[in-house]
């Protein structure tokens, strides 16, 4: 059974539908690379997926022994939070509130787990400093070390290399295919580097014009040739195989 | 001098501690909530809701209840609930339907008022409930009891939900995708509000009431940048601030709320200088 289905999808705000009839699914240890225009309605699905705004219509379904609630996610940055007071470790531990239940306080189980994800993200000298002050490829580190907590089986990131420069950007989809080929975790992540998606993914859905482009594996997606309308500065010399 | 010998021999009288200890303890119900309220941006809430009270207190007095807080408490928990749908509803200009609510409570309240009571001083009523008491020992003896109380409540629910108040704060969509109900958080934290707010107008008022809420948590922010710090912060600026600012309207004889916001707004002020030192030196 597949990790995460959905079923004839459609999704919007308040009855305004953005996309329709979307239907793919995800089975655990794949690499799902989401491609779209800004606007086409990637975050959206990310939160229908999430079950914090409701589907039009059809179905989101969860398998494989995965609980809704323990889906380990990377929102798009927003303005909000860059200037509240928290520190790094605050926030890393945040992550583990899914394990606590009705348990008001942290166990020292769960400061271990936000210890270990801070250390395999190379943040742990950053665990007393202030979120704000941070870089943006620290916060999103910070970010991602979060929803490792929340997980151990699936993450879904939200444009996570945004605003970083090229070589933060390699170092996090490298750490990120790690994640998928070392620790088995499944990975869903949207982003507009059409690179790392030859490079990476196992499968790509790509969005546009109110439906899905494409869903399948990367190399079927390389040989249809819709990636050529991104940036196809290289001139096509992207390898899918 | 003799004067201030004479209120400072107030203190003798149980009453008067229990009062000051009533007053402490509602301003640091206060500025707890308020570090979550600020940072939502929920703030509004704070101020809408004081004006509903004022409404609500004017037809309390108008029907000539013997308890108005059995009147003002509910209303003001409904229009929290109220206010933070609207708040939370992207279709309605959420900031003019509030100012509407507030203001249009505001006038309603002074009209009944004037129009409906009996009392022979109706400007120092409304004064009163607008400013609050100009002299702690107006405080009856149930109000110091239930203030007691409903604070010692909302200390207890802060700590039990101080990691969820975090997380739901700091990122509320993170927060409700791992299973935390942040409806029921902003539920919550709306509901205090309001009892906070009920409790809190007996002692600075309904338009000074937003101070308690906001200010310590900003004077905390302008130095500390982790949560816990800010809210152990705006918990000891509030207190202090309490306590100061209620010895020095005893032994100087100076309304009660104003002389604790005012207090407050002295704290901001160091914290904010203090802060732009830290800042230029980091
Ligand atoms: N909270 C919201 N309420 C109503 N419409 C929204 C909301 N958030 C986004 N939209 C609209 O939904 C569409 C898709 O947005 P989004 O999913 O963020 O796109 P993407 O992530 O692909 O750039 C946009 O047209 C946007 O204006
Ligand atoms: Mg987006």
């Amino acid at each position: 059974m597949p990790l995460l289905t959905c079923q004839s999808l459609s999704l919007g705000y308040e009855g305004k539908t953005i996309i329709e009839n979307l239907s793919f699914s995800v089975n655990s240890g794949d690499y799902l690379y989401i491609i779209g225009e800004n606007g086409s309605g990637k975050s959206t699905l990310f939160k229908t997926v999430l079950r914090l705004i409701p589907p039009v219509s059809g179905r989101v379904i969860t398998g494989d022994g995965l609980s809704d609630r323990e889906i380990g996610y990377l929102p798009q940055q927003t303005m909000v939070q860059r200037d509240f007071p928290a520190s790094v470790s605050e926030i890393v531990l945040s992550g583990c509130l899914n394990r606590c239940g009705i348990r008001p306080f942290y166990s020292k189980r769960e400061r271990e787990i936000a210890h270990l994800n801070m250390k395999k993200l190379g943040i742990c000298d950053l665990a007393k400093r202030s979120y704000r002050e941070l870089s943006g490829g620290q916060q999103q580190r910070v970010l991602l070390a979060r929803a490792l907590c929340a997980t151990k089986k699936l993450l879904m990131l939200d444009e996570p290399a945004a605003g970083l420069d090229p070589k933060g950007k390699a170092d996090l989809y490298q750490f990120i295919e790690r994640l998928n080929s070392e620790d088995g975790i499944t990975i869903i992540m949207i982003s507009h580097d059409i690179e790392p998606a030859a490079k990476y993914a196992s499968h790509i859905l790509h969005i546009g014009g109110g439906g899905p482009l494409f869903f399948g594996t990367k190399k079927d997606y390389g040989a249809s040739g819709l990636w050529k309308i991104y940036g196809c500065r290289e001139g096509g010399d992207i390898s899918w195989a | 001098m003799g004067v201030i010998i004479e209120r400072l021999s107030y203190f003798q009288y149980p009453f008067v501690r229990y009062a000051l200890i009533v007053g402490v303890l509602v301003a640091l119900s206060a500025s707890l909530l308020g570090v979550p309220l600020v940072l939502k941006r929920y703030s509004f809430i704070g101020d809408g809701l004081s004006h509903v009270a004022f409404g609500a207190i004017a037809i309390a007095t108008v029907l000539n209840l013997s308890n108005n807080l059995l009147l003002v408490a509910p209303v003001t928990i409904l229009f929290a609930v109220l206010l933070l749908r609207i708040g939370q509803n992207a279709k309605i200009k959420g900031d003019a339907a509030i100012a509407m609510l507030a203001v249009g409570s505001l006038a309603v309240g002074y009209l009944l008022m004037n129009a409906f009571s009996v009392s022979s001083n109706l400007s120092g009523d409304v004064c009163t409930t607008l400013f609050g008491s100009t002299s702690i020992l107006t405080l009856d003896r149930f109000d110091v009891y239930l203030c007691l109380w409903m604070s010692a409540a909302v200390l207890v629910l802060f700590l039990l939900f101080y990691n969820k108040i975090f997380a739901v704060t700091f990122d509320e969509d993170f927060a409700r995708a791992t299973g935390i109900r942040a409806n029921f958080y902003n539920l919550l934290i709306a509901v205090v509000t309001a009892v906070i707010i009920v409790l809190a107008m007996k002692l600075v008022g309904s338009l000074l009431i937003s101070a308690l809420v906001v200010f310590p948590a900003l004077t905390a922010m302008r130095i500390f940048t982790s949560f816990k710090s800010v809210m152990i912060c705006a918990a000891f600026v509030a207190v202090s601030c309490a306590a100061l600012g209620m010895l020095a309207a005893i032994v100087a004889g100076t309304p009660v709320g104003a002389t604790i916001v005012t207090a407050n707004i002295a704290a901001f002020g160091v914290f904010s200088l203090l802060g732009l030192l830290f800042r230029k030196k980091a």
